[in-house]
């Protein structure tokens, strides 16, 4: 960016990673780890949520890459550049808070100035960049008020457009909806996209929403015990999470817990603790005799049995509950010892609304059921 | 657009639901909220009515009371007023007829020793001059015993002298501006006023020195109570209760003990020159004078008022979230750009209100700069005490009060022009 010493951003390729942590570690008290071994990589212009439960390590992550946490181990790369001894301020990462940290005593205008006050930009192309930053989220009208005379959402608009203001190529945003009614999440979640792509720059997006997470990025990483549990884009995260943690945590899923009887020609056969056998695809277990928990999605689940595949094994299920939601009939089954086995049917003409106490027959195609571990 | 939901505009009148102006509803609103904030403070303002803002405002009365005059000397003052003294002549027998009939009156209530003491405070040697006439005077009949004009100048000379009787005529009045003109420096005369001679004008410098010294006091508090007050905002929430008990802990020892022990301290064979003279920076001859001084009560009293200062910026400081400092570096701002610029400005009804805080309370400090402040280190409110409880000059007392209240209310005002008192944040 400059020859200050500011890292040389720019004339790093979108092809090689622009973001790596290697693995880093991070403890504050020096006896637990809150960050046990993180790596990753991403490429310029990509938007990557950082997903996970409260007090996974989300913010600590963002708050290394920004600069106001030192990792205790391993190395953190921007644009190919080590930036563990870079302070802050001379990272040109544009940040958005969780509470927007729009400074109290100044108004807006004088907020998205601030930062290029610093970098000692003349004021008529201040101005200029100023009203441009708010163009880009339509609040130039607000430029002379102060935060405090701002809603929610435009409080938020303005820190992102304070975080845009002198164009740096990664931003990092932390919970910024968190703190908003849904209707207005929607709409922003859909305008932050939208610039991060228009503008091309690189976001590191976190969230404990998972709809969210699904909905706005390129790739979404769950973070679970200071680990990245899986980092792979919504559809597959959604489709074939690697372990239970994430098919538990992304989406509604049913679990059955078992034992691995057999495996043959990539179709494991699991006998469940109650004795019923099921087909499921193996994806961490390998070998027969294996302790697994097999989930499965509630809309993937099969209720008429001429329309499974030859052979298939099915399971005999009672219905419990029937709920009408629209758009979809969500139905709660007892199916091998649970109660909380959920079928999700769509509303077309055709489809029969279970009652309570009707005793049907459920399966799967073995490719949608997924023998994790245990 | 629905009458119902929507304020109607009635000719750029905005109107309320049910038809009224806008502003008139809300000012009824406003007003209604008003009266119920008054009832609340009712018990408070009545008792602090009775306990304080009479006594105050009587004893602000006596600044310009003078009817001790006109009281005691009733027909003296009334055929005084005719009496022209720019002719250089001393009064008629007419007067000194009326004077003795007065007196002889005031000596029997005993009032004219009040009268002299009254007088003395413009004119010294009064008091002793109703004194000893009045002890002569009891043997006079005012009916048989005339012309008394030569009995009284016999009496005592005083009586002929043409001054007396212009300082009479002068302070005859109900109400005096003589107090007032005392308490900066000058005298009411006949003419008007004069200024005091030299030698005796110590209040205006004791005004002057006052605020000077409370301005230096709030400074000192201000530099050594930022850091510690930004301490505290800023480490566990654990180590700032015993941070803030280090903080209070003066509070825990009357304030004669600490400031007796500042004299123990700052003595010239006291801790801190014993210490200066052991390590040799200071030779045994020339210790250091660190009390009886201004030096002396500026140490004190910051130490005093330190909490003063700290309480109220802590206070502010704890409600400016870390993440600004944050979002300032993020944004490129270095450590100390980010300090001023986006900490600062929001510490800054915390210091307003700690200054106003101290300043108001070393204006009118009393015990410490009368305890270490020697001739040289002692403050308006000293001499008050003194015009107080020994001077018995309870007017001029008042006069001095007065104008330190009016001198604080201007600074107020000052303050709330310059910096705005919405910028002040007591919690
Ligand atoms: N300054 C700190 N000192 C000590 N421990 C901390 C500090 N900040 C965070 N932690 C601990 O580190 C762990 C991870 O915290 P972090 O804030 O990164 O979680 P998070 O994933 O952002 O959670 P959330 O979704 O609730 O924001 C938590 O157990 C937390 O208690
Ligand atoms: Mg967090």
């Amino acid at each position: 960016m400059s020859p200050t010493g500011e890292p040389l951003l720019a004339d790093t390729k979108s092809d090689t990673a622009f973001v790596e942590f290697e693995r880093v570690q991070k403890s504050y008290d020096g006896v637990n780890l809150v960050v046990k071994d993180l790596n990753l990589s991403m490429p310029q212009g990509e938007f990557l949520t950082m997903l996970g439960p409260s007090g996974s390590g989300k913010t600590t992550c963002l708050m290394m890459l920004a600069g106001f946490e030192t990792a205790t181990h391993g190395d953190i790369r921007l644009g190919g550049v080590s930036i563990n001894n870079i302070p802050p301020h001379k990272r040109g990462i544009g940040m958005v808070f969780q509470n927007y940290a729009l400074f109290p005593h100044m108004t807006v205008a004088e907020n998205l100035s601030f930062p290029l006050e610093v970098r000692k930009i003349g004021k008529s192309e201040r101005e200029e960049k100023v009203m441009r930053a708010l163009g880009m989220v339509q609040m130039q009208d607000f430029a002379g008020r102060r935060p405090s005379q701002l809603s929610g959402g435009q409080q938020q608009r303005i820190a992102l457009s304070r975080a845009l203001v002198f164009e740096p190529e990664l931003v990092l945003m932390d919970e910024p909806l968190g703190a908003l009614d849904k209707q207005l999440r929607e709409t922003l979640q859909f305008e932050i996209t939208n610039l991060a792509h228009q503008l091309g720059i690189t976001t590191v997006y976190v969230t404990h929403d998972q709809t969210e997470a699904l909905t706005m990025s390129d790739r979404v990483a769950v973070f679970d015990d200071g680990r990245i549990q899986q980092l792979a884009p919504p559809d597959k995260l959604y489709e074939e999470p690697e372990n239970s943690f994430v098919a538990q945590f992304i989406g509604e899923n049913n679990t059955l817990e078992g034992v691995v009887k057999e495996i043959n020609n990539g179709v494991a056969l699991i006998q469940l603790d109650g004795g019923d056998l099921i087909d499921a695809k193996p994806v961490n277990v390998t070998k027969p005799g294996e302790r697994t928990r097999v989930s499965i999605r509630p809309e993937r689940v099969e209720m008429d049995p001429s329309r499974l595949q030859e052979g298939a094994h099915t399971l005999k299920a009672e219905v419990l509950e029937f709920v009408y939601m629209g758009d979809i009939f969500r139905t709660r089954l007892r199916v091998a010892g649970t109660d909380e086995f959920i079928i999700k049917t769509r509303n077309a003409p055709d489809q029969v609304r279970l009652k309570p106490g009707e005793q049907i027959e459920i399966g799967w195609m073995a490719e949608d059921c997924r023998a994790l571990d245990a | 657009m629905s009458a119902l939901t929507e304020n109607s505009t009635d000719n750029g009148v905005m109107m309320a639901a049910d038809g009224t102006p806008l502003k008139r509803s809300l000012a009824r609103a406003l007003r209604r909220q008003k009266l119920r904030a008054l009832m609340l403070i009712a018990p408070l303002l009545i008792f602090v009515l009775l306990t304080f803002i009479f006594p105050i405002g009587s004893m602000l009365f006596r600044s310009v009371e003078n009817d001790i005059v006109a009281n005691t000397l009733p027909e003296t003052v009334a055929v005084l007023g005719r009496w022209d003294a720019s002719k250089g002549e001393l009064p008629d027998e007419e007067v000194y007829a009326a004077f003795v009939r007065d007196m002889v009156v005031a000596v029997e209530a005993k009032q004219h020793t009040r009268l002299g003491t009254r007088l003395n405070y413009e004119s010294t040697g009064m008091s002793s001059m109703f004194r000893q006439s009045g002890r002569k005077m009891k043997k006079i009949d005012p009916e048989t015993d005339g012309p008394f004009k030569e009995k009284l100048i016999d009496i005592h000379k005083g009586w002929g002298d043409i001054e007396t009787w212009k300082t009479l005529q002068t302070h005859s009045g109900l109400y005096t501006s003589g107090y007032f003109l005392n308490a900066v420096d000058a005298q009411k005369t006949h003419e008007g006023f004069a200024w005091q001679p030299e030698e005796k004008q110590i209040l205006l410098k004791l005004f002057w020195r006052t605020l000077v010294m409370s301005m230096v006091i709030t400074g000192s508090c201000i530099a050594l109570g930022y850091p510690i007050a930004w301490l505290l905002a800023n480490v566990s929430a654990r180590n700032a209760n015993l941070l803030l008990i280090l903080v209070l802990l003066p509070f825990w020892t009357s304030l004669l003990v600490r400031t007796s022990a500042w004299k123990v301290m700052l003595q010239q064979n006291g801790v801190i020159n014993e210490v200066l003279v052991w390590i040799g920076l200071v030779p045994d001859a020339e210790r250091l004078i660190l009390i009886n001084n201004q030096f002396g009560t500026i140490v004190a009293m910051t130490h005093i008022l330190l909490p003063f200062m700290i309480l109220p910026m802590y206070s502010v400081m704890q409600t400016i979230q870390p993440s600004y400092l944050r979002a300032a570096k993020s944004l490129g701002a270095t450590n100390w750009t980010a300090f001023w610029r986006v900490y600062f400005p929001q510490s800054v009804p915390g210091i307003g209100a700690g200054s106003i805080l101290v300043f108001i309370l070393s204006i009118g400090y009393y015990i410490t700069p009368e305890i270490v402040g020697g001739t040289k280190g002692v403050f308006i409110s000293n001499r008050i005490a003194y015009h107080i409880s020994s001077s018995l000059n309870w007017g001029l007392a008042a006069a001095l009060g007065t104008i330190l209240l009016i001198v604080v209310l201007a600074l107020y005002w000052a303050y709330d022009r310059i910096v705005g008192i919405d910028n002040v944040k007591l919690g």
